[in-house]
């Protein structure tokens, strides 16, 4: 289980997240939304141990994430896959290095070995034969890709998804959707994703949180979210520029 | 009127503490990579392939600019002190005085502000491009610590090409004096090349490569530093990469004034 307790954040004096908490189940699809900029991204980089809070605990299996540093933090973090809004991929190195860098860096397989297992990874997001390209060669959505298939590449207990379908075609985005759901049903593994696009959210999740004014206001099954009485909730999943959020 | 003068007075003192607080932080932050530097190129496996890399990008493609640079400034400084021994007919010292110079001073300064300017740019173009790119943090989620990973293999491509660089440069640079006082001077060739190797002393080369040494450190620390604390997309990065260059410039000069008057005062 993943529990975030009264985590508060600022940068530069400016308060990001003021006593956030929000508890994740094994196993759980969770969906954090929120408007761009409200502290998504933040949250999610708290719970991997990017960023430390100011204030407040982040417990992941009742490991105090806060606490953790040097080799306890690699190791930790061994367990944990992240897909970053623009791929992040690096751009010196090709597929097959990118998507095996865990096994390249940490295991003692050999090369063909772990030729073998990029390519596996590689078909579960639907690609295959791009091993030697860069990822200048790649389109957009191919780098979301081949990016998931390195989230995945070490059979990681926990995946993060910050903005998966953000700048990419709505067609692409939906084949997103469909592996991250897939990849989460078959690998059975906890997943967090991030993001304001409603369609993916009620595509991927088990559950929705959203995240409002620096704090979680409402978690919730997609259908109670939907059909929410709140109206800061309904005018964000409707979409509207009419209610309580003010444009800023 | 007395108050204003006073007012001026506290802002331009707050102004000059500020400064020197901000500078004292810097060279705190640049201290802390070098240590995590060290730690990691004993703690980390050797990654050869990566700095051999480095190597190439550093070393091999800079040899032709400080090969250009070093042979001119050669020619330069033959050219300029002709200028003032003929007065005295002391031509036969040009040679001393561009070996010496060049060996102690120019050779080591002029290699550390070329490399600066070519590497230690590229150097924090990159890293800042993968900062705002958010690689960085992405090798941070792949239980990589970026220092490990990109700071260490430029550090030891450095250490190891800045010195060879600076030996390259010392020699042009006398080939350079060379066809200046032998083709245009009329000092014989074996005269030239006794007044070159008579003064020189293997202290000279040594300290102008323990000048060289650090130099590669700061270039290394100092783009490296800036790289990954770029911040503001590619606006930050180009202010990123315009800091590295001025701040390795400063820093190169103070440290090269620090470590003459270091050997003057121990080696005189």
């Amino acid at each position: 289980m993943i529990e975030l307790r009264n985590i508060c954040k600022s940068f530069n004096g400016h308060k990001v997240l003021d006593d956030l908490n929000l508890k994740i189940e094994t196993g759980e699809s969770m969906v954090i939304i929120g408007r761009s900029g409200c502290g998504k991204s933040v949250t999610l980089k708290h719970i991997i141990g990017i960023m430390e809070p100011d204030a407040g605990s982040v417990l992941v299996d009742n490991i105090n994430v806060t606490k953790l540093n040097g080799q306890d933090l690699k190791k930790f973090r061994m367990n944990f896959g992240m897909l970053f809004q623009g791929g992040a991929l690096f751009d010196s190195l090709s597929v097959l290095e990118n998507v095996g860098f865990q096994l390249f860096e940490y295991s003692d397989l050999s090369l063909g070995e772990i030729r073998k297992r990029v390519a596996e990874c590689l078909a579960m997001v639907g690609l295959s034969g791009i091993e030697n390209a860069k990822p200048a060669e790649l389109s957009g959505g191919m780098k979301k890709r081949v990016a998931l298939a390195r989230a995945i590449c070490m059979s990681p207990e926990i995946i993060l998804f910050d903005e998966p379908t953000t700048g990419i075609d709505p067609i692409m985005g939906d084949v997103i959707n469909d592996l991250i759901r897939r990849l989460h049903d078959t690998l059975k593994t906890t997943s967090i994703t991030v993001t304001h696009d409603m369609k993916s959210a009620y595509k991927i999740a088990d559950k929705i949180a959203m995240l409002y004014n620096k704090k979680i206001i409402a978690v919730g099954t997609p259908d109670e979210i939907k059909n929410s009485d709140n109206p800061v909730i309904r005018q964000f999943v409707t979409g509207s520029a009419v209610g309580p959020i003010t444009g800023y | 009127m007395l108050s204003f003068a006073r007012k001026v007075s506290i802002d331009s003192w707050r102004f000059t503490l500020n400064k020197i607080k901000k500078f004292f932080i810097y060279a705190g932050a640049l201290a802390i990579l070098l240590a995590r530097s060290i730690f990691w190129i004993f703690a980390s496996r050797a990654r050869k392939f990566q700095i051999l890399d480095q190597m190439n990008k550093i070393g091999v493609s800079s040899f032709p600019i400080i090969f250009l640079i070093s042979l001119f400034t050669g020619m330069v400084l033959a050219l300029q002190s002709a200028y003032q021994m003929q007065k005295v007919s002391a031509e036969m010292y040009i040679a001393s005085l561009v070996s010496l110079s060049l060996t102690r001073e120019l050779g080591p300064v002029l290699t550390a502000l070329i490399v600066a300017g070519r590497c230690g740019a590229a150097i924090t173009a990159e890293l800042g491009t993968m900062r705002v790119t958010e690689q960085v943090e992405a090798l941070e989620t792949l239980s990589t610590d970026p220092v490990e990973y990109l700071v260490v293999p430029r550090f030891i491509a450095l250490l190891v090409m800045v010195p060879l660089l600076t030996i390259c440069a010392d020699f042009f640079g006398i080939v350079g004096g060379y066809l200046i006082g032998v083709g245009k001077l009329n000092i014989s060739h074996a005269m030239y090349i006794k007044m070159t190797y008579t003064p020189l002393a293997i202290k000279d080369l040594v300290t102008g490569l323990i000048k060289s040494l650090s130099f590669a450190g700061i270039i290394c620390l100092v783009s490296c530093f800036e790289g990954l604390n770029s911040e503001g997309g590619a606006e930050g990065v180009g202010r990123a990469t315009t800091a590295s260059v001025v701040k390795s410039f400063v820093l190169i000069i103070v440290a090269d004034c620090f470590f003459t008057a270091l050997f003057y005062f121990i080696m005189r």
